[in-house]
């Protein structure tokens, strides 16, 4: 069997290190044998968590791991930074509220690509959200 | 299998170029969407399904259909989040009814039908929540009737009348001055109300004995009197601040003789702003319209006079519509 037990990350600060990790992220899933619609999946919920830190928090990174229980193997992938923060979380969770702007699947939308999601955030520190996704 | 099935609609359509291919096609996305399944994940059935019957598919072809994949992602997004609004918005919607149903409880007012007068009265809110409000008093000698509507429509108008109501609830019983009571009311407004938010209201009473109608009003539509013998409408003058802006008003009080057979017409800026197209209609087709119903009970004429309006405006109210009619009966 392949090694998968992979551990990276990488720096976000330009809009093609944005390119960089969609790439890290489709590879490492491709390699764990997710299927072509669940590698662009994990590719556009890393694009949209790459961009929300390249746009508002100037300076982060998007980090890659293998996991695996009992049943299955996945992916877990932790976007961290220290810019603002977020002050209303369940705010940016609603539904619509940044989609209706235009600005891409928002938080909601990358909940809904992945089987796990979590964020936290403070304001002034940073915010950091982890998101899971298994094979079935 | 859905893959099954599309390659085999696939295969058949290929085949046969065929109308009923597509019909079932389309018959196949209606089955797709109810199964919840995303535009994303459907073109990856077709990717599938095409890779099955031509195994030797060029390169380029294969690679632009993946393309188109990484395309679709953010639709199904958009898909998936257009379901979960939709269940909230149902949620909404069900919880509103039942306000709606508790404001109905809640502002029900009895028209009295055994005095000196013929009432009628109909109030239709144009969104589900009624931002109108009319309330009858009856104490043997006196019929009271007020009628009032807040500046905006919806839960916010629909909230501030049910203070109205209670504010009117716990005014003596036999306080009937109409000029008393809305200065009270103004109190009452001005205190518990945000600035920007106004209510008119117009407040009457009729005593059965003399046959006076005794009224004042706050800034109220104002209403029309009919007067039988000459067969013509006049307006009710009666000037009055809105309630809610100044702090201590004085309303004036006014008093009209009603003959037998004269009327009474009250209404709210719902019945006067009615639109043809984009033209405000003219009082004088308001004054038309009840003309030509004249010779009905007062229930029946408000009723009419309604259906003629929810016609004219393509049965979809833009404000809440309120009128009320009243007519001496001898």
């Amino acid at each position: 069997m392949m090694d998968n037990h992979f551990q990276s990350c990488i720096p976000i600060q330009k809009e093609w290190d944005i390119v960089a990790a969609r790439q890290q992220g489709r590879d490492f899933s491709k390699q764990i044998g997710f299927g072509a619609v669940d590698q662009a999946r994990i590719a556009t919920a890393i694009s949209e968590l790459a961009r929300n830190i390249y746009l508002y928090a100037q300076k982060g990174a998007i980090c890659f791991e293998y996991i695996e229980d009992m049943e299955h193997k996945g992916i877990k992938i932790i976007a961290s930074d220290e810019g603002p923060g977020i002050s209303d979380i369940s705010r940016v969770m609603e539904d619509g509220y940044t989609t209706s702007g235009g600005l891409g699947a928002g938080l909601p939308g990358i909940k809904r690509l992945m089987d796990h999601f979590d964020i936290y955030s403070e304001e002034g520190k940073g915010t950091e959200v982890t998101i899971q996704k298994w094979l079935r | 299998m859905v893959l099954e099935k599309y390659k085999n609609l696939l295969k058949y359509y290929l085949a046969t170029k065929d109308e009923g291919a597509l019909y079932r096609a389309d018959q196949f996305s209606k089955r797709s969407l109810q199964q919840d399944i995303s535009p994303d994940e459907i073109v990856q059935i077709h990717i599938d399904a095409l890779q099955d019957l031509y195994p030797d598919l060029p390169e380029e072809m294969r690679l632009s259909l993946h393309f188109l994949l990484e395309t679709m992602i953010s639709y199904g997004i958009a898909h998936q989040e257009f379901r979960a609004l939709r269940e909230k918005q149902f949620e909404l919607k069900s919880e509103i009814e039942v306000a709606a149903n508790m404001q109905n409880t809640l502002l029900n007012t009895v028209i009295p039908d055994d005095g000196a007068l013929d009432i009628g009265a109909i109030s239709v809110a144009a969104h589900q929540m009624n931002g109108d409000y009319y309330h009858f008093i009856n104490d043997q000698k006196n019929i009271g009737v007020a009628i009032a509507d807040v500046i905006g429509k919806g839960i916010p108008a629909a909230l501030c009348m049910s203070m109205i109501k209670y504010a009117l609830d716990t005014f003596p019983a036999n306080l009937s001055n109409p000029q008393t009571i809305l200065q009270l009311l103004n109190r009452v407004v001005e205190r518990n109300v945000e600035p920007g938010m106004f209510i008119t209201m117009f407040y009457g009473y009729y005593n059965q004995e003399d046959h006076l109608f005794h009224y004042s009003s706050a800034g109220h539509e104002p209403g029309l009197f009919y007067h039988a013998l000459s067969n013509t409408f006049e307006k009710i003058e009666a000037k009055g601040i809105v309630l809610g802006v100044q702090k201590d008003v004085t309303y004036q009080q006014y008093s009209k003789y009603l003959s037998i057979g004269d009327m009474v017409i009250l209404f709210t800026d719902g019945v006067t702003e009615c639109r043809r197209g984009d033209q405000f209609i003219q009082k004088e087709e308001i004054v038309d319209v009840i003309k030509e119903y004249i010779h009905l009970s007062a229930q029946e004429m408000v009723d009419q006079v309604y259906r003629y309006f929810e016609r004219l405006q393509d049965f979809d109210l833009r404000d809440d519509f309120t009128l009320i009619i009243l007519r001496r009966k001898y």
